[in-house]
């Protein structure tokens, strides 16, 4: 979707696309297509590249290194990256909790933590859910006690994404034991080599290794390690989760690489009379989901307008959450369908075994997918939101 | 219209049961699943001494002759306890291939029914699920092509084989079938896991000898019947899978708490639960009704081929509830649901999609 763009931004659309012309490598392009997360040495390499274009946080403020840029260039900038078949950069470090540090954290915190996100130097993992502590959040029971000068930190938390890749975390713990749930929550930052602090795989359906169950026991960080206020955290945590719809937002963005990758298989795969892609039932399906992903890009400029001109976008980051989720479902199903018989193929038993370039990922995607309308608050809870804030009900 | 059990088949479907709660229970799955081709031959053999083997095959050679209904009792228990032994394909689709096959083929025949042979077909061509899309040449008796495909193929002794003895790519007549001994000098077996576990393989074949099967170039109804009688035995399974899903999830949200409550109090989830109930209800009943249709011996294929169409969209959707409405957990390894998800992806794409399907449809009730 182009829509009318002012010659300012026209010129910056050229020096976006020349950034991107010819610098993806092909072995990239499958996994980024599919969902799934490249490597994190690769992740990391590319967010320096970004870096040292001075590109690193594109949504932040200039004075914290940011870009500065307007909602237009941002989105410009998304639907360059997604047409040059570039990877999202990894959120956790630069849309979670780098904002709420240069939001609510103290001086000594942005000068040290803010560079080393930029330039990739810090991995982050985000510490919120726990077992029985899922969407509902406030059912946190990780405590962290004050001795002496530092917090004590026990407790398990789960889900912890790129946990064993990350160099620090950043953690929902009980700093006291109000009467209300969301009261006496602390926002506090860990790194991950502190003893005490273990780190236990879960191994998923999609057979990749990305979450993790994190074990604190007695981990002693400095009281200094505290965001903002103590027991204010529950407050920081909802701006976080806000901010996690707004990644859904620029994540929708990339929708179209999906759909390329399933014209390809398509194109690619032949059956009696031609190809698959030839075929009007299957151009049709993939012509739906097409059609509701221009759409979705339509949410989305929506909500970066609102952005521009300082409104309140209300729910609208929970409508794309919602819709994303559900269409890169739909898209990375198709894949699998249209790769045939072959999708059966995850995985050679044996040294001669040859699948279709796409395989195993699209499958892995398609069943990675599934998490899409379960994490960052399900689908269940994005209706809620709506109810709530949209409707009033 | 009949759809209950009778005493011999709920006898049969409470044995799978059994079985599979044993030997595949969700509390030891992984480490059932761990021990790869080994513990699976331990299975088979035990599926041998219950006869199981041996039941869909004829009488005439050696087998007990059972029927759509039979076949369906048992894989609805296969289906409840996901169990990945290459029943359909070994014993029930093979099989079909091969009755009436000649001498090598009722050897053949009464040997899968004793557990000592595992037989795969090997039909699907290029990336296309049309038994037309034969590109596979026989010169007299010797085979040279491509099979994308063989369904649990990958311990496979033999194959049975598609190739065009007459007549070109699509083309309807001109296709036989063959006997292919998997060790059979110029074949290569390259094989493959799929993500429910299931042991598959593709052939490459350079001028390998085959065994003719039946009649030259009139292997196509056999192969359409054959599937269809293959396709009821996956749907039964379908449905296992589907209503121990919605089982699980039942429970689970009988107890998960979240917001101070069990989370099955809120009208959304309940909601779910009843699509997922009524989906079940659907699948059971369309099931039924196509498997009595392939047991009265003049099948309505427009039938069986809705009930596959129907049947994979409600598996699939039955499954990706009940993943979601576990959350996280439901997309672990460590829970049963998510490898419900896995089969029923799987068995949407067994024998063709649901366009391919959906095509076959048109064309039968049309016709």
């Amino acid at each position: 979707m182009t829509p009318s763009l002012a010659p300012d931004d026209l010129a910056f659309r050229d020096e976006v696309r020349a950034f991107f012309a010819d610098s993806i490598p092909d072995d990239w392009k499958t996994t980024v297509r599919s969902g799934l997360r490249l490597p994190p040495e690769t992740l990391t390499a590319y967010q320096k590249r970004l870096a040292d274009r001075g590109w690193g946080a594109p949504t932040w403020p200039v004075e914290y290194g940011g870009t500065g840029w307007t909602p237009a260039q941002l989105s410009i900038f998304w639907s360059e990256a997604a047409a040059a078949d570039a990877p999202p950069q990894f959120h956790q470090g630069l849309e979670l909790i780098g904002p709420i540090i240069f939001t609510y954290g103290r001086q000594a915190q942005k000068d040290f933590y803010l560079p080393r996100i930029i330039t990739g130097e810090d991995w982050w993992c985000q510490g919120y859910s726990e077992p029985g502590a899922g969407s509902d959040l406030a059912a946190l029971r990780t405590r962290a006690d004050r001795d002496g000068d530092d917090y004590v930190l026990n407790g398990q938390k789960m889900w912890t994404s790129y946990a064993h890749v990350a160099d620090r975390m950043f953690v929902l713990a009980r700093t006291s034991t109000e009467a209300k749930r969301q009261q006496g929550i602390s926002l506090i930052l860990v790194d991950m080599d502190t003893p005490g602090l273990r780190i236990q795989p879960i191994h998923t359906l999609d057979e990749k290794h990305h979450t993790n169950e994190v074990f604190l026991d007695d981990v002693r960080v400095p009281l200094s390690n505290l965001v903002g206020e103590e027991g204010m955290g529950w407050g920081y945590g909802k701006v976080l989760l806000d901010r996690e719809r707004m990644v859904a937002a620029a994540t929708a963005m990339f929708l179209p690489q999906t759909l390329r990758a399933v014209r390809e298989a398509a194109k690619r795969r032949r059956v009696p009379g031609g190809t698959l892609f030839d075929r009007p039932g299957f151009r049709s399906k993939l012509a739906q989901i097409e059609i509701e992903a221009l759409a979705l890009q339509a949410m989305v400029m929506r909500l970066m307008a609102d952005a521009a001109a300082g409104a309140d976008s209300g729910p609208r980051g929970s409508m794309v959450k919602l819709r994303w989720s559900e269409l890169i479902q739909q898209a990375t199903g198709l894949w699998v369908e249209a790769l045939g018989p072959a999708a059966q193929h995850f995985e050679a038993l044996d040294g001669n075994g040859k699948t279709p370039p796409d395989m195993p990922l699209a499958l892995q995607g398609a069943l990675y997918s599934r998490v899409t309308t379960i994490y960052g608050g399900s689908s269940e809870i994005q209706r809620n939101i709506i109810a709530r804030r949209a409707l009033g009900l | 219209m009949e759809f209950a059990y009778s005493d011999e088949q709920q006898i049969l479907l409470e044995s799978a049961d059994r079985f599979g709660e044993e030997n595949m229970g969700a509390a030891a799955r992984l480490a059932r699943l761990a021990e790869g081709p080994e513990g699976s031959r331990r299975r088979w053999a035990a599926m041998a001494e219950l006869g199981w083997l041996m039941l869909p095959i004829a009488e005439a050679d050696g087998g007990l002759g059972g029927g759509p209904v039979e076949i369906a009792a048992l894989m609805e228990g296969f289906g409840r306890h996901l169990m990945i032994e290459p029943y359909v394909s070994c014993c029930v689709f093979a099989p079909a291939l091969m009755q009436g096959g000649g001498d090598k083929a009722s050897e053949l025949l009464a040997q899968i029914g004793m557990g000592e042979v595992r037989i795969a077909a090997a039909l699907l061509e290029d990336d296309g699920y049309s038994v037309f899309g034969v590109d596979t040449r026989a010169e007299g008796d010797r085979l040279t092509g491509t099979k994308v495909h063989a369904e649990d193929g990958a311990d496979a002794d033999w194959f049975v084989v598609s190739a065009r003895t007459g007549g070109v790519y699509g083309d309807k007549s001109g296709i036989s079938l063959f006997l292919v001994a998997a060790d059979a000098p110029g074949l290569t077996v390259r094989r493959f896991r799929s993500s429910d576990s299931h042991r598959h393989c593709s052939l490459e074949l350079n001028d390998v000898p085959g065994i003719l099967l039946g009649e030259r170039d009139t292997a196509v109804a056999r192969i359409a019947a054959a599937a269809d009688r293959a396709l009821v035995a996956h749907l039964a399974e379908a449905v296992g899978s589907m209503e121990a899903a919605t089982a699980a999830t039942l429970d689970y949200v009988r107890t998960r708490q979240q917001f101070g409550v069990a989370i099955g109090t809120f009208q959304v989830i309940q909601h779910k639960l009843v699509d997922m109930s009524v989906a079940c209800e659907e699948s059971r009943a369309l099931m039924s009704v196509a498997a009595r249709s392939l047991e009265s011996g003049t099948p309505d294929r427009a039938l069986i081929a809705a009930a596959r169409v129907r049947i994979s969209q409600c598996g699939v959707m039955v499954a990706q509830m009940a993943v979601q409405l576990h959350g996280g957990v439901g997309t672990s390894e460590e829970l049963v649901v998510s490898h419900h998800l896995r089969r029923q992806m799987m068995l949407d794409l067994i024998l063709g999609d649901r366009d391919y399907h959906r095509a076959r449809f048109v064309a039968l009730s049309d016709a």
